[in-house]
């Protein structure tokens, strides 16, 4: 028994150290030119808990580039408190949110706040959520969250995760992290590279290319059991995968008939059905969000462009123009915008084209942008680029002014993918 | 010359079949020999990972695997048609090996474009290799894109060097390469 119990301890120890070691820190290079300034009072009640559910709430509206933070100086306030506004609104605080934090009857913690608009002097709103001990944070996350839509009307990404690999040495880690790169676990762990993770719209699973088999096989990925299944592995290479809005399909990227060329399969790999029939390159495939479309990378004119088709193949309408070599198109999720990857000068960088004007606009000035993903919301987008030498990942506004950079200290970290909505 | 001969010698002492005397001194100085002095050879015969001796001895054209490639390009270099043929008279004459062709691109740009590069060098040598008289089941060509490159530097050198299709072999018995 009692080497059991140390099995465990040295277990646990060790995955304290591997958890400490792949934290991604966050550095914020640039904000939003009209921040809203808003307090966030320190929260009543258990002083531990709500030390660590008030800050994460001000750290995640600070990160987001749209909030400026206004100096609570001490006060202590609880979701019922009496607000002098007049004092805030002099402290130059637009909007103020207030809690407590206390111990149910079951004994997990109850996050309460409340929300107030100093200038209307009125409540905004407040809820309750209900939380074990170790999920303080994501009490704070969803907090931030209900802040974030009340002040700007949009949905707030905070208590959304990401996914990533991190290459140190020769080992390949897909990870999944919070979406301040906070609570970083590892999916998988292989000495073969794994490329382009893509989330199930529910965010149950993960879809991604695995070059275990010493060649480019798609598995999907149940994160909760860790079931793996091989949707994809014919002959040749299998590669680029993208979920249906539905998440029942996965268009794939297959050279088994010669040529990588799009196909679509059902998510437990049944059913393959040929899209494409060009006699180049066909690949990155991603549908629109309203289902109805694909767009993807063609050299088909001669350099790399993308292109939109149907769902179920057709016709293709050319979407990219400028430059001679634009790939890894990534629609957002509101489907006004197309973030994509342009060379200019010999340079990779971000671009995002207004689907409407088709107006594009080159987001980044760095050389060696990847992999663009956006979030939920469609304000950021997540890729992988480089910083001296070593892979980072950055959070680029949709604006371009909003900028994050995301490392880790022993690797390279690349293959970024925005994870859905928590339902 | 002298580096084959030696070898040769010492393989016919080693097998003790030899019926013409040996003279000792014929070879290489006694002094020059590193370690016990002998290189073991065996004519024909398996390597570690089971597959003929042909195949992976230094020696032989066929140990050669490696394409290389111009930037953006899956045309085989006519510098390497020989290189292909060699490989395609083995498949020919050996219709139960399987080889593996693995295409690779330099680090640039996007990994999965990348990876689709990859496949059409592969591709390439594939239909050289069919071309030429081997038959389609014993190939299958796939790509790593950039993701595996055997030069981890980034000038241009590591880029030529990354661009590249190299070809694996397995045999009748399923041991080998991949």
């Amino acid at each position: 028994m009692p080497h059991i119990f140390h099995k465990i301890l040295l277990t646990l120890s060790l995955l304290a150290a591997t958890l400490a070691q792949a934290q991604l820190s966050i550095e914020i290079t640039g904000a939003g030119a009209s921040r809203i300034p808003v307090a966030i009072t320190n929260f009543a009640g258990d002083a531990a808990a709500a030390q660590v559910v008030a800050s994460t709430v001000r750290s995640d509206l600070e990160r987001s580039g749209l909030f400026k933070l206004v100096d609570p100086a001490g006060a202590t306030l609880d979701e019922n408190a009496q607000v002098n506004f007049g004092d805030w609104k002099n402290r130059g605080a637009d909007a103020l949110a207030a809690g407590s934090l206390a111990r149910g009857a079951d004994g997990r913690m109850e996050a309460r706040f409340r929300l107030y608009d100093t200038q209307k002097q009125v409540s905004l709103g407040g809820a309750v959520y209900v939380t074990g001990n170790e999920q303080l944070r994501a009490a704070g996350h969803r907090i931030a969250d209900y802040i974030y839509e009340k002040l700007t009307g949009e949905k707030g990404v905070f208590s959304t995760r990401v996914a990533y690999v991190v290459k140190t040495g020769g080992q390949f880690r897909l990870q999944i992290a919070d979406a301040d790169g906070q609570g970083a676990v590892t999916a998988l762990s292989s000495s073969e590279p794994i490329i382009s993770p893509v989330w199930s719209p529910d965010g149950s699973k993960l879809a991604y290319v695995s070059f275990e088999k010493k060649k480019p096989v798609i598995y999907v990925h149940t994160l909760a059991s860790g079931q793996r299944q091989v949707v994809a592995n014919f002959k040749g290479s299998n590669s680029a995968p993208a979920w249906s809005p539905d998440g029942r399909k996965l268009a794939v990227v297959l050279s088994k008939e010669g040529n990588s060329q799009i196909y679509v399969v059902n998510a437990d790999g049944t059913g393959v059905q040929r899209l494409t029939q060009s006699g180049g390159i066909d690949t990155e495939p991603r549908y629109s969000p309203d289902g109805g479309s694909i767009y993807f990378t063609s050299d088909r004119g001669g350099s790399p462009q993308i292109y939109r088709m149907g769902a179920n193949g057709g016709d293709a309408q050319r979407v990219s123009f400028e430059g001679s070599y634009n790939v890894s198109p990534r629609p957002s999720a509101d489907g006004k915008s197309l973030a994509f990857i342009s060379r200019r000068d010999g340079r990779f960088q971000l671009a995002v084209m207004d689907l409407a004007s088709k107006q594009v606009q080159i987001l980044t000035d760095s050389t060696k942008d990847e992999s663009p993903s956006f979030a939920p919301n469609s304000r950021m987008i997540l890729i992988a680029t480089e910083t001296g030498g070593r892979g980072v990942l950055s959070a680029v506004s949709s604006d371009g002014r909003i900028k994050q950079r995301l490392s880790i200290a022993a690797g390279d970290v690349r293959e970024p993918a925005w994870g859905p909505f928590i339902q | 010359m002298k580096k084959l001969l030696i070898p040769a010698l010492l393989a016919a002492l080693i097998v003790g079949c030899s019926s013409t005397p040996i003279d000792e001194t014929a070879g290489a100085p006694v002094e020059s020999r590193s370690g016990s002095g002998v290189t073991p050879v065996t004519a024909g015969g398996l390597d570690s990972r089971g597959l003929p001796r042909e195949l992976t001895d230094p020696k032989s054209v066929l140990s050669q695997r490696s394409i290389y490639f111009d930037l953006d390009k899956y045309e085989v270099k006519a510098e390497y048609q020989d290189l292909v043929a060699a490989h395609a008279k083995y498949l020919v004459a050996n219709r139960g090996f399987k080889v593996l062709v693995q295409g690779n691109t330099d680090e640039r740009g996007s990994r999965e474009y990348n990876l689709s590069l990859g496949q059409k060098r592969s591709d390439a040598v594939k239909r050289s290799l069919i071309v030429l008289g081997a038959k389609e089941e014993q190939i299958e060509s796939v790509s790593l894109g950039e993701e595996k490159p055997k030069n981890p530097g980034h000038d241009e050198g590591a880029w030529a060097d990354n661009r590249r299709a190299d070809i694996l072999y397995r045999a009748p018995d399923g041991r080998g390469e991949f």
